[in-house]
């Protein structure tokens, strides 16, 4: 039985990566933050040099290894990782959680599993049942039921700056996206809402192929006029796929479609930009993800850059504008 | 085949779990009707209230009341409707055109006055009225009769009549969790969500629970059935309440759910047909009916927001489908099948079933090798999550979990309708995925289906050729109805 309401408890942040640390930053303002890394050295190291890659940290923020202490300590949680790792993740804090605990990820990207022997490069069609969004991983793997999911233009660099932006929190619930909204906004963070989290989800990492493809324009030297086409077309392409994914319409219209679209598709910051900028400037997909501290959300546990785009053609859907892929041969 | 259904049955007879029937829930329910009445009325009062915050909404939504009671009167009135129906109702309008001449100011009690009427109304209008006495007298009458004419139509030697080689158990199989079932059923309270083909599921249900050595249910029977004198005395005798599809009106929705809320606090096993109505075209039920279904959720929140620590009196859902090889009312549900299939937006709300066609029924029913299957799923938490023997909450991985976290935020048991519709809608899937797991296709119905699909072709191979124009219409048609009904043509097949 918790007794202490959540006002006094602590909000943990899975995953110190730049956004996490960002994120724990911003949620420090209002709470006692626990960041979990996955090693004892990086949280020792982030304790001692009291900044985590290269973001100073609040002073309210703690760095914790152990995630039996922060599913215990808090009754909110953001799992921030990478979508590769996402469900092993969930899987060793699994154990740990209760139906009491409430879960706002802010992770980009699709969980697919494949069946024995096949992997993205041959696998002839994909079916809604073998790749899932974030939050029904969390669904998948443990008994929350109460799960958000934060999207939006949130370029880490910038937030870390202070510069005005906004995020939407999306979820069936309304006292989740209440309690996001109650943590992370402030006078510079507008937070929106949204409670169609499936289409959020879909929005957020059908825009990265887009900005892969809006990359590539550039690196062609291609100018505004073939962006514009791009950007447009784009956005259609993605409401048709993310309402057969069973997304809805208003989702690809709010900050976390449109918003997050045109952010990544016109920043050099932005890591699946410049992947497809400089793969068309010619360099080997390798070599980019060698020397990128960033690496493109999608593409690091891909040997492969079109991993996006093999999962969304493989949809074989029979998209009006022609499919991303053709952008990207181009 | 003929061979393997005459083989006796292995059904075992179970012991009652509660020995005396003045033990059980429903019993102690009906002894306190009065009382129990008077609390669904003022609860649902609150309730009301907390809908509709000012007295103008209240006042709409009574006129609004009035109005469509008016109207069902004029319209649609049953056998079973009271005698004063529209005496009533014609003297709530009255007051409440009187009501718009009166000084705001004064209205408050007057409101509050015909509210209370309306709920009380109501409220004893759902109200089941379960007596001992008629419950044994029923059960017998059922068991004795069904053996007769069990034995009079299977065994083929003189004096058939009164020789016992057949008893019910043999007719209808029960299979899957029967012990679970048990088990939740002593260590908190049931509710029972079965599919629903057909007008006779209620009184199957009754048996089968009986059958399984279980306390009786309440259920919520739709008040058309109550028009059948003898089907009202079984479902008076069973515990039945009454659900009058017409009405949906505020006041009645809301006193319907806090009757069945309530009863399930008080610990009474409940019987919801989550689909709400039969199902017309054959499918298993897709879209559940949310409202009774919340009622669950609702009752387990209050149970444990009333006791903050400590054991809980459990709510438990258990999934259950009823298979017929043929379906009683098959060709009327078929025409109304077609009626909404073909975009006609009157639906009329008409049962053309009387004793004679009940006992047509029976008949066949008795007659033909046609066996019933009862499979009963295993039991879930309000969540969905299954559970297991004790009745602990288990997690896909196997761990015991404590449901009651799932109302819990901010530290402690909150009261949150969104959240709680959102359950209610995760629940109604959950019920549906184990209805397709449990459920049994019959031979029956894979011949309805096959033929189905063979009529099909032919026919569209027919008006390919004859008419361009509308073969794109007809298509359409055909791919929403692949899956489709298994019972519509069952008829022909057993005639």
């Amino acid at each position: 039985m918790i007794l202490s309401s959540t006002s006094e408890k602590p909000v943990g942040v899975i995953g110190a990566g730049n956004f996490g640390t960002v994120i724990a930053n911003i949620l420090a303002h209002s709470r006692k933050v626990l960041l979990y890394t996955r090693d004892e050295q990086t949280a020792v190291r982030i304790k001692s040099e009291n900044q985590n890659k290269g973001y100073p940290l609040h002073a309210n923020v703690e760095p914790v290894h152990d995630l039996q202490q922060i599913a215990t300590q808090c009754d909110v949680l953001f799992p921030i990782v990478p979508s590769a790792h996402f469900r092993a993740m969930m899987r060793q804090l699994s154990p740990y959680l209760q139906p009491y605990h409430i879960l706002i990820h802010g992770t980009k990207g699709f969980d697919i599993t494949l069946p024995e022997g096949q992997s993205l490069e041959n696998v002839t069609k994909l079916t809604r049942q073998q790749v899932k969004t974030m939050s029904e991983v969390i669904q998948e793997e443990s008994v929350v039921v109460r799960v958000g999911c934060l999207a939006g233009p949130n370029l880490a660099k910038e937030l870390a700056q202070r510069q005005p932006g906004a995020t939407v929190v999306a979820s069936h619930f309304n006292e989740v996206i209440q309690l996001g909204k109650r943590l992370l906004r402030n006078d510079r963070f507008q937070v929106y809402e949204n409670n169609d989290i499936v289409g959020v989800e879909i929005a957020g990492v059908l825009k990265n192929i887009i900005a892969i493809a809006s990359g590539a324009l550039s690196g062609l030297g291609y100018g505004e006029n073939a962006k514009g086409l791009l950007i447009s077309r784009g956005a259609v392409e993605m409401v048709y796929l993310g309402r057969a994914l069973g997304g809805d319409l208003k989702a690809f219209l709010g900050v976390a479609g449109i918003g997050d679209l045109v952010t990544t598709c016109n920043s050099p910051m932005s890591r699946n930009f410049t992947v497809g900028y400089r793969l068309a400037k010619g360099e080997k997909l390798p070599d980019i993800l060698a020397d990128m501290t960033e690496v493109a959300e999608r593409c690091k546990h891909s040997a492969h850059c079109q991993k996006n785009v093999l999962i969304i053609t493989k949809f074989a859907l029979l998209l009006p504008t022609g499919c991303t892929k053709c952008f990207l041969k181009e | 085949m003929e061979l393997l259904e005459e083989k006796k049955n292995k059904n075992r007879k179970y012991e009652p779990i509660l020995e005396g029937i003045p033990d059980w829930p429903v019993y102690q329910l009906s002894k306190n009707r009065k009382e129990f009445i008077e609390l669904v009325t003022q609860q649902s009062i609150i309730r009301i209230k907390a809908l509709r915050p000012t007295r103008k909404q209240l006042i709409d939504d009574l006129e609004a009341t009035a109005y469509r009671e008016q109207n069902r009167i004029k319209r649609n009135r049953w056998r079973v409707d009271p005698k004063d129906d529209s005496r009533f109702w014609s003297y709530v309008k009255n007051e409440l055109v009187e009501l718009s001449s009166k000084d705001p100011e004064t209205t408050g009690p007057i409101v509050d006055a015909l509210l209370e009427k309306i709920v009380n109304r109501y409220a004893n209008e759902i109200a089941g009225n379960f007596k001992p006495n008629s419950y044994r007298f029923t059960r017998e009458v059922v068991k004795f009769w069904f053996q007769r004419l069990l034995n009079g139509a299977r065994v083929k030697k003189f004096g058939a009549f009164f020789r016992n080689q057949y008893t019910l158990r043999d007719k209808i199989q029960v299979v899957g969790k029967v012990r679970m079932l048990r088990d939740l059923a002593k260590k908190g309270t049931v509710i029972m969500v079965p599919t629903h083909f057909s007008n006779l599921d209620s009184i199957l249900i009754g048996w089968v629970i009986h059958a399984v050595g279980l306390p009786a249910f309440i259920y919520g029977a739709g008040l058309n059935l109550f028009n059948i004198k003898i089907f009202a005395y079984f479902m008076n005798s069973l515990g039945a309440y009454k659900v009058d599809r017409r009405k949906k009106n505020l006041p009645y929705l809301e006193t319907l759910k806090m009757y069945s809320s309530l009863a399930i606090q008080k610990g009474a096993h409940s019987l919801f047909f989550p689909g709400g109505t039969r199902s017309r075209s054959g499918l298993i039920e897709k879209q559940l009916k949310l409202g009774l279904l919340s009622t669950a959720i609702e009752a387990q929140r209050n149970l444990y927001q009333q006791t903050p620590e400590g054991e809980v009196r459990k709510i438990f859902v258990v999934p259950v489908t009823l298979n017929y090889n043929f379906v009683l009312e098959a060709p009327d549900l078929i025409e109304d099948y077609l009626q909404v299939k073909g975009q006609d937006k009157y639906f009329p709300e008409q049962d053309k079933y009387g004793s004679m066609e009940l006992l047509r029924f029976m008949f066949k029913f008795f007659t033909k090798g046609s066996n019933i299957s009862v499979s009963i799923g295993p039991g879930l938490d309000v969540m969905g999550n299954y559970v297991d023997e004790a009745g602990n909450s288990l997690d896909p991985q196997g761990r015991i979990i404590d449901t009651r976290g799932y109302f819990i935020s901010n530290g402690s048991i909150t009261d949150d309708k969104q959240r709680e519709d959102e359950y209610t809608r995760m629940l109604s899937q959950r019920i549906v995925s184990e209805y397709h797991r449990i459920n049994r296709v019959f031979a029956s119905h894979l011949a309805a289906f096959v033929a189905f699909e063979m009529w099909q072709k032919n026919i569209l191979n027919w008006i390919c050729s004859t008419c361009y124009a509308c073969r794109k219409k007809t298509w359409n048609w055909t791919i929403t109805n692949t899956a489709r009904p298994l019972n519509g043509f069952e008829k022909g097949f057993t005639n």
